[in-house]
């Protein structure tokens, strides 16, 4: 993919720069300061944080037992609701989730207790000798999932705890989905994901076959056929399109390609250089593609968004962390036109104003360009509808263009259940993707147990 | 600003605030910064026979509370371990150098009247201003028959005080042990034996904590423990019900006390004082932080003096001694109930929780749009405990409202459902 960009200088920086720049933006907390901050917390019950937590994770006991110098204690708390709690303490918006509903985030507390650091903190230091979960005896149904991502991941786990046995189906070379493919470098650091992943695998009862592309190589008809049942944790594969001429320009391509490729680099130095970059949106991805560009050295990143700074949808804390980086924001603007030079490259892009009339969003008419070495698309990511191209998958049910479920996760196929990005429900988080995976895999046994019994 | 000089059994004083007969008082070097630090008077860590005391290495141990806030220390130290013509010698240049603070020294010699006759004409000789009497401490020193084992038996330390008594014109205060069952027998005693005040407390005994992996409590001397002396914080409520329960005994009424035990703020010391301590002693505060902390509470207590328009300490010694009474006396006509403020509530369910599991289900927690929890009192339930009140962590948030019943005083010595009530 970085062909498109392969005409780009690489980073002026040496290796030792830039891997300071893309160590962790949130730096561990010190066993001191895991003691003061789980002192802060209050042990509240019914606790809001937890309310506010898609996983459900039991916050107040796991920084309790922090604070009781408990940490195997803690991190086995976390891990029963949330199997990926390690990636999710360090990518979960906490702003918007547990952190803002703290009772200690209002003017009298001062500051929210700092959940995700602490939840990071106890997981890192739990040293597990053995899997903290073991598996039930073995039940002798066989699970397929498709897509190793948090979803499926967590959803694996469940029910290989629950004693059936699980294959994952995944398309890439590795597993963990976005945390491996797609979170910001300096988000979820060196290999976190895949030491995850393996921890999580310890558990045993779980294949993952890669390779195994749904659409591709593997039809839904074939799984729900050869599996008691089939968990489809799909991502969001396709981008969403401007629809402007040159859209395939060198030069421009999707912000989730580049950060793919950004996270899977071995020498950073490597990395194409957009010194005047343009990215297009207002998302966490916008933030993610900006900034890391501006921790490779360039000099003029912009972002642009079509609506204004209220409406975007990085939240605060993200749009603080654009402000450190040296990102300017464009709001009001919509994009227009793809400016190329003579060899067909991009230089840059035309902008329409914008501006609300009657509450909808229309251009004033006045319009400006930016010169930019490159341009990254963050506008959205959709459901590859490839993905369910068989006959029987064509017939499930959607909801938008995303797989229809219910709230234990059912599809409208019996037997074939979903969770994660490719539904509806829910926040696109992987946190969220983790509990659909979790409650899926409860689903599923329940089910399954049923039919022993009535057999 | 207020006057907080006192004279206490004799001995004036420029502050109430001594430090304790401790380490922060073993030399004259620790007794002349104290003094710059402001203290208004010492008392000199405890003298003996030669020769002096021993000590083992490893000392202290505490009982910490959350981000090490040490609730409480325990020490296993003796008194002190240097020759007793140096402690006179020192004494008595301090006194010298510093006339107007107050210069107790502490004592204690075996149970036999020659030790004391020999050793108080040494101390008279330094200047000092009074002797205390360490009747009190609770490690090493009893095994020798000496420190508690004295202070347990009220007989001894009344026969000790007479004999100080008689060898000696200084003021003498019997420092008392908390380790017995009934605080005015030993505080009788002293009386009896013609003390001219009594301090306490002194420290109780106690292991603050174990090391679970060698299996050894604290203070760790080797691969051995033994049990110390617990002071801080954590024994100010013991103290402060010990100074009260001899404020308010007749046979003691007026019998100076100088108040000890887990003072670190002028609050503390206006609570001592308010329950009839005359001077109070500091010690863990100061080890804990060093000297400076006088300044803070000299600083405090003169301010809160001068709002309430006290002039001096006696303007409010012992004015909450009068509404410490025996429970039999309380009104139990008297109904309080909780009352939680919405506004400064941050919504943490401890008061519900805490009142659910533990307490009379008074506090309804009443599920809002926003997912949260609201509380609200259960006024019919509520038994006026104060529980929710204490477990809230928002000051002020939760207050215990008096109500109106319409009913008059009526203790349990006058209620019919006392069996055993007096005859009306």
């Amino acid at each position: 993919m970085i062909d498109a960009l392969n005409h780009l200088p690489r980073p002026r920086a040496g290796a030792d720069q830039l891997a300071e720049a893309f160590s962790d933006l949130a730096p561990p907390l010190t066993a001191r300061q895991a003691a003061v901050e789980s002192a802060r917390c209050l042990y509240c019950y019914d606790a809001p944080c937890v309310n506010a937590c898609p996983s459900e994770i039991d916050i107040p006991s796991f920084i309790h037992r922090i604070s009781d110098e408990n940490l195997q204690g803690a991190a086995e708390r976390i891990l029963s609701a949330n199997i990926l709690g390690g990636s999710c303490a360090r990518v979960c918006p906490t702003e918007i989730l547990c952190q803002q509903a703290c009772v200690r985030n209002n003017a009298q507390e001062c500051a929210p207790v700092l959940i995700g650091q602490l939840q990071r903190y106890a997981l890192d230091h739990a040293d597990f000798t053995e899997h903290p979960f073991q598996r039930s005896p073995a039940s002798g149904k066989r699970i397929a999932v498709v897509g190793a991502g948090p979803a499926g991941l967590s959803c694996a786990h469940r029910l290989a705890m629950h004693g059936h046995d699980v294959v994952i189906f995944e398309a890439r070379e590795k597993a963990g989905g976005l945390n491996e493919y797609g979170i910001a470098r300096y988000k979820l650091v060196d290999d976190y994901a895949q030491r995850e992943v393996e921890f999580l695998l310890g558990i045993g009862g779980i294949e993952i076959r890669h390779g195994q592309r749904l659409g591709g190589n593997l039809s839904l008809a074939e799984l729900h056929g050869q599996y008691d049942a089939v968990f489809l944790g799909l991502g969001l594969g396709a981008v969403r399109q401007l629809g402007l001429a040159d859209e395939d320009a060198p030069g421009l391509l999707a912000a989730t390609d580049y950060i793919r490729e950004l996270r899977q680099a071995d020498d950073l130095a490597q990395l194409p250089l957009a010194d005047r970059c343009l990215v297009l949106g207002a998302g966490n991805t916008a933030i993610d593609m900006a900034v890391q560009m501006s921790r490779l050295g360039a000099r003029d990143v912009n972002l642009v968004y079509r609506r204004g700074e209220a409406d975007m949808g990085a939240t605060g804390h993200e749009q603080e962390i654009a402000k450190h980086n040296q990102v300017r924001l464009h709001t009001w603007a919509r994009p227009d036109a793809v400016l190329l030079d003579d060899a067909g490259r991009v230089r840059g892009m035309r902008f329409a104003r914008t501006q609300l009339i009657d509450g909808r969003l229309g251009d004033t008419g006045e319009t400006f360009e930016l010169a930019a070495d490159a341009i990254f698309k963050a506008i959205g990511q959709r459901f590859d509808e490839q993905g369910l191209g068989d006959p029987l998958a064509a017939q499930l049910a959607r909801d938008g263009e995303r797989i229809q479920v219910d709230a234990h996760m059912r599809t409208s196929i019996p037997g074939i259940y979903a969770g994660g990005d490719c539904t509806a429900l829910g926040q696109d988080l992987t946190v969220q993707a983790v509990q659909h995976g979790k409650l899926a895999a409860e689903a599923i046994h329940a089910q399954l147990m049923l039919n022993v019994e009535a057999a | 600003m207020a006057d907080l000089s006192i004279v206490f059994a004799g001995i004036k004083a420029p502050n109430p605030f001594w430090l304790a007969s401790a380490p922060p008082t073993d030399k004259a070097y620790n007794v002349v910064r104290a003094f710059e630090a402001g203290w208004g008077g010492v008392v000199w860590k405890t003298l003996g026979e030669d020769p002096a005391a021993v000590n083992v290495s490893s000392r202290y141990s505490a009982h910490y509370g959350a981000n090490r806030q040490v609730q409480g220390i325990n020490n296993i130290e003796l008194i002190t371990d240097r020759s007793l013509e140096i402690n006179l010698r020192e004494i008595t240049q301090v006194k010298k150098d510093w006339p107007d603070r107050a210069l107790i020294v502490s004592l204690m010699v075996p149970c036999v009247e020659e030790s004391w006759k020999f050793i108080l004409p040494l101390v008279e000789a330094t200047g000092a201003d009074g002797i205390e009497l360490n009747f009190g401490c609770p490690h090493g020193m009893p095994e020798r028959g000496m420190g508690a084992a004295v202070g347990q038996v009220p007989e001894y330390v009344e026969m000790v005080t007479r004999w100080c008594k008689t060898h000696c014109t200084l003021p003498v205060i019997v420092k008392l042990t908390p380790n017995i069952t009934d605080i005015r027998q030993s505080a009788r005693a002293a009386h009896r034996g013609g003390a001219d005040a009594v301090s306490l407390i002194n420290t109780i005994n106690s292991i603050t904590s174990v090391d679970l992996d060698r299996m050894v409590a604290h203070p760790i001397v080797g691969d051995q423990s033994t049990h110390g002396g617990y002071c801080g914080s954590a024994v100010k409520p013991i103290a402060l019900n010990m100074v009260a329960e001899i404020a308010r005994d007749p046979e003691t009424r007026g019998l100076p006390i100088c108040g000890i035990g887990g003072i670190g703020t002028w609050r503390d010391a206006a609570e001592f004082i308010a329950l009839g301590s005359g001077a109070v002693q500091v010690c863990t505060a100061a080890m804990l932080h060093g000297f400076r902390i006088v300044e803070d509470m000299q600083d405090g207590l003169a301010r809160w003096m001068d709002q309430h328009g006290h002039r001096s300490l006696e303007a409010f010694r012992g004015q909450a001694v009068g509404h410490t009474t025996d429970w039999k006396y309380l009104d139990i006509n008297y109904k309080s109930v909780a009352h939680i403020d919405q506004d400064a509530c941050i919504g943490c369910g401890r008061c519900h929780i805490a009142c659910e599991d533990t307490s009379h289900q008074a506090i309804a927690s009443t599920l809002k749009a926003d997912g949260t929890h609201a509380y609200s009192v259960i006024e019919a339930e509520c038994v006026g405990c104060n529980l929710c009140q204490i477990t809230c962590p928002v000051q002020g948030c939760i207050d215990m409202q008096a109500q109106d019943t319409g009913k008059p005083y009526m203790n349990w010595t006058q209620d019919p459902r006392n069996p055993y009530r007096e005859a009306g």
